[in-house]
């Protein structure tokens, strides 16, 4: 690893005891299975959720394999209808609820945010762990229910289909979501009270790491979004069980109601997923380009304001509905207001690493990936929002490159570029450097050819969610196969050589990347109780112009 | 919380009976009116009488008058998007009947 | 909370102050989540209620209010008890909490015994769609026997998540009884009596809110 500057830490006022004199850290300061199964240490259990967050990761990606297998083929010759049903369904149910949704959160948030705003755990650690086994049970039972026989209605349980007219385990499938939904409820919950109460002495709101703003404005969509996908699915829970329910035109119900109530959180769930995302970022690029970030509060209250105006604009995924067609116009207007925000972040990104020394180690490829994927993912939105342009591609695949370009392109680049940002802090092992960046690129290369085919093949009217096609199509379909099979390849190498890192990459020092961050100043891995002295804050948290100017300075005096 | 610690030695928490004795005057008070007819302001007036009770209850037995400011912010916020939910939704089913394609 | 450390305060807060203050901001923003569980209930309730009033009345009309209105004053009681429950931790009165805490208890299980009484009552008068329901009783002009269920499901839900939210209560309140007995709270640590008080006192007012919007829609001549 190339040291970048002379490690300096403008951070705290006093010089923290690096725990590189003491060899205990939180990964041995206990051993035993039970010591891992009942810890309140935030960065055990973010460990927790590491492993089980991937695993779930594996099985919806198994399940878009074979989905893309099925459709080399116009005919769909590998699975039946029924069983590509409940394949895409699988897809969808992990990936955004038990993938997406937790992943940053729960893995990077978990292990950074104390540690960024300088305090030595969570503000409730138990319910912390109380979160991993709700986690743990909603993740059970849905595999249970997708091994068993799967659902077919999609990750998105349209009524009247979901409550009536589906013959497999949807009342299971609503509970095991409703009960990760608690898990992120409870993430939530312990990520806005830390930050607004266990912050390092001097730490303001406005020395906070992006990331940290990030992840509050997670938050408060965990917290006020989530609560209404579960009483909707308790709904047609009640629905499908009773047989007499809210959303039954038979009865004068509205089945439009249950697209209202479920896209109230789903929307924002988006959000969810790709703000934390956004806030990596904002840490990759300033470390990676030795400069403060280009308008910290702009980039601070666009997270906000993403949190907020993204409760916005729901409706904007039932044009097609039968809403009435005001309300259609409501929304698709506030849909292009929250593409401001966005922009706003891609710009103050794209405005930091103008004449920064950028460095393109594997976290700053990752993030860079991530700036131009997601910028294609939110313009062809703004292409979906607009009402005329929405009724013709509603339902094709061109709505399925969309958001897999924020999802995929977007949030799981961000969380890859996080990942190896942290995997020294977190582990005390340095990825293989090398490996790491040909995996970027294969990601990289591999995403946009299994994703922009389908812009195309969406446009031209193929519909998602049917598992034969017309021939014409065939050609474009292939290429995204072909492109879906190096993303895979791209993927099984981070988990190769992050994995073989843990026993036989080089040791990490506490601050490899000569960061900022309040998590570069105690031994990677920290101790359990993250800090050996309460750090104190007398700086922004970006002060990386500060540095080299000391850095600098040192040099001249040598002179 | 600990604010008016000092206070509370001596308080017999009278206050608390007082915002009782107006919680139930205001129960009998929303009952009674339904038997009296008003037309289509049943659901206003019970709305009415129903926030007034609940802003006792928040204000004296969830003590809002005396914790800290921030926990202001959590209320604010489940009512505020409360009104978003409500409000949004509302903008399609109020509309609906204005055009017929 | 207390850990098995020396310190009666988890080993991340500055002193038993500072995680008092947190657990009670903590239950605040829990109970703005609770909003919104209740609220989206509440929003499908409200878009029917504006579309099919009549029907709407004509169903509530029929629901219980003697009972209703009863067990709106036991669930007020029991928040005061709570109240004074909550008053005297603060003062360290250990008695005290202890039999308000046990009374808080009780009232909330007079609650659900009465709750219990008139969903038994609703089955008879062949209110409870599904189980027992009788379309033909449904004739007056603009009512329809399908929004009338629709009231009755709206009802049902509502009604049965607020009791689901007192039972946990009234377990939550047991066991902090339980607590108060064993010495675990005194006049410096009683943060989970003031944080369960804040539950409860919600649990109060989501029912106060129910009533009007389910007993009082129409104008009444009965109180059955």
């Amino acid at each position: 690893m190339t040291t970048l500057t002379a490690p300096y830490r403008p951070q705290t006022s006093q010089e923290p005891a690096l725990a590189s004199s003491s060899e205990v850290n939180y990964l041995n300061a206990s051993y035993g299975v039970k010591s891992w199964l009942l810890t309140t240490d935030h960065k055990r259990i973010a460990l927790l959720y590491l492993m089980s967050v991937s695993l779930m990761f594996i099985i919806g990606g198994l399940a878009a394999t074979l989905i893309r297998l099925n459709l080399l083929t116009p005919s769909g010759s590998l699975v039946t209808a029924d069983t590509y049903n409940k394949l895409f369904s699988a897809h969808g149910i992990i990936m955004v609820f038990f993938f997406l949704v937790p992943v940053v959160p729960s893995v990077l948030g978990n292990f950074c945010l104390p540690l960024m705003i300088g305090a030595r755990d969570l503000a409730f650690p138990r319910l912390n762990l109380a979160s991993w086994y709700l986690y743990m049970t909603g993740a059970g039972l849905i595999l249970w229910v997708i091994f068993s026989g799967g659902v077919d209605t999609g990750w998105t349980f349209y009524t009247p289909f979901s409550s009536k007219a589906s013959h497999t385990d949807v009342v299971p499938a609503l509970i095991a979501i409703v009960i990760a939904g608690f898990s992120s409820i409870f993430t939530g919950l312990n990520f806005i009270v830390s930050v607004h109460r266990l912050r390092a002495p001097g730490m303001t709101w406005f020395r906070l790491p992006l990331f940290i703003w990030s992840l509050y404005a997670t938050s408060i969509i965990m917290l006020l979004a989530t609560p209404v996908l579960a009483a909707v699915l308790i709904l047609v829970g009640v629905e499908r069980i009773w047989g007499i329910g809210i959303f039954d035109p038979a009865l004068g119900g509205d089945p439009v109601l249950f697209q209202h109530l479920f896209w109230f959180y789903s929307h924002p769930a988006v959000y969810i997923m790709i703000l934390p995302g956004m806030g990596i970022i904002s840490e990759v690029i300033t470390c990676f380009s030795r400069k403060n970030i280009f308008g910290y509060k702009f980039v601070a209250f666009a997270s906000i304001c993403i949190a907020v105006v993204g409760f916005l604009v729901w409706a904007h995924h039932m044009f097609v509905a039968g809403q009435s067609a005001y309300s259609a116009l409501i929304f698709s207007l506030l849909s292009y207001l929250v593409a401001v925000p966005s922009a706003i972040k891609v710009f103050n990104w794209t405005a930091t690493l103008y004449k920064g020394s950028v460095t393109f180690h594997t976290p700053m490829l990752f993030a860079l990936g991530f700036i131009g994927l997601f910028t294609i993912g939110g313009l062809t939105g703004l292409m979906l929002a607009a009402l005329g342009l929405n009724v013709h591609v509603h339902d094709t695949y061109f709505v399925i490159a969309h958001f897999h370009f924020i999802m995929v392109g977007g949030m799981v680049m961000a969380y890859m570029a996080g990942l190896h940002y942290w995997w020294p802090k977190i582990t005390g092992r340095m990825y293989p450097e090398m490996w790491g960046r040909v995996a970027a690129l294969i990601i990289f290369v591999g995403f946009i050819l299994t994703f922009i085919p389908q812009f195309v093949l969406g446009y031209q009217g193929m519909v998602r969610r049917s598992h034969i096609y017309d021939p014409q199509f065939q050609v474009l379909n292939v290429l995204s196969t072909a492109g879906a099979s190096i993303l895979a390849v791209g993927y099984a190498l981070p988990l190769t050589y992050l994995i073989w890192s843990l026993w036989r990459g080089s040791k990490a020092e506490p601050n490899p990347w000569s960061a900022t961050g309040l998590e570069w100043q105690t031994a990677s891995p920290p101790p359990t109780h993250n800090f050996a002295v309460q750090p104190v804050v007398d700086c922004g948290p970006y002060e990386y112009s500060l540095q080299s100017a000391i850095a600098t300075e040192d040099i001249d005096e040598q002179h | 919380m600990s604010i008016d610690k000092a206070l509370d030695r001596k308080d017999s928490g009278s206050r608390y009976y007082a915002v009782y004795g107006v919680l139930i005057i205001l129960t009998i008070a929303t009952v009674g009116l339904s038997f009296c007819d008003l037309h289509a302001w049943h659901t206003i007036v019970g709305l009415a009488i129903a926030t007034g009770k609940g802003a006792l209850v928040a204000l004296f037995f969830m003590h809002r008058l005396h914790s800290a400011r921030i926990t202001w912010l959590a209320l604010f916020a489940g009512l505020f998007w409360l009104a978003i939910l409500l409000g949004l939704t509302l903008t399609d089913y109020l509309t609906r009947a204005w055009l017929i394609y | 909370m207390t850990n098995k450390t020396a310190s009666p305060w988890w080993h991340h807060f500055d002193s038993l102050e500072h995680q008092q203050e947190t657990t009670t901001f903590g239950m605040w923003v829990f109970l703005a989540t609770e909003v919104l569980i209740f609220g989206a209930i509440f929003t499908g309730y409200t878009v029917y209620r504006s579309t099919y009033t009549p029907s709407f009345e004509a169903a509530s009309d029929r629901l219980n209010l003697l009972i209703g209105a009863v067990n709106t004053v036991v669930l007020l009681t029991s928040s005061l008890t709570m109240a004074l429950a909550v008053h005297a931790a603060k003062l360290g009165q250990t008695r005290k909490v202890f039999f308000r805490l046990v009374l808080t208890a009780v009232l909330g299980l007079v609650f659900l015994g009465l709750k219990a009484l008139e969903y038994y009552g609703d089955y008879r008068d062949e209110l409870v769609p599904g189980l027992a329901f009788d379309p033909a009783q449904w004739t007056a002009p603009k009512v329809h026997a399908g929004q009338v269920q629709l009231f009755l499901v709206f009802y049902y839900c509502l009604t049965g998540l607020h009791a689901v939210h007192l039972t946990i209560g009234i377990i939550i309140v047991a066991i902090l009884a339980w607590m108060t007995r064993r010495a675990a709270f005194n006049s410096r640590y009683y943060a989970p009596v003031e944080i369960w008080g804040l539950y409860w006192h919600f649990v109060d007012l989501i029912w106060i809110f129910l009533l009007p919007l389910l007993y009082l829609i129409g104008t009444r001549d009965r109180w059955l």
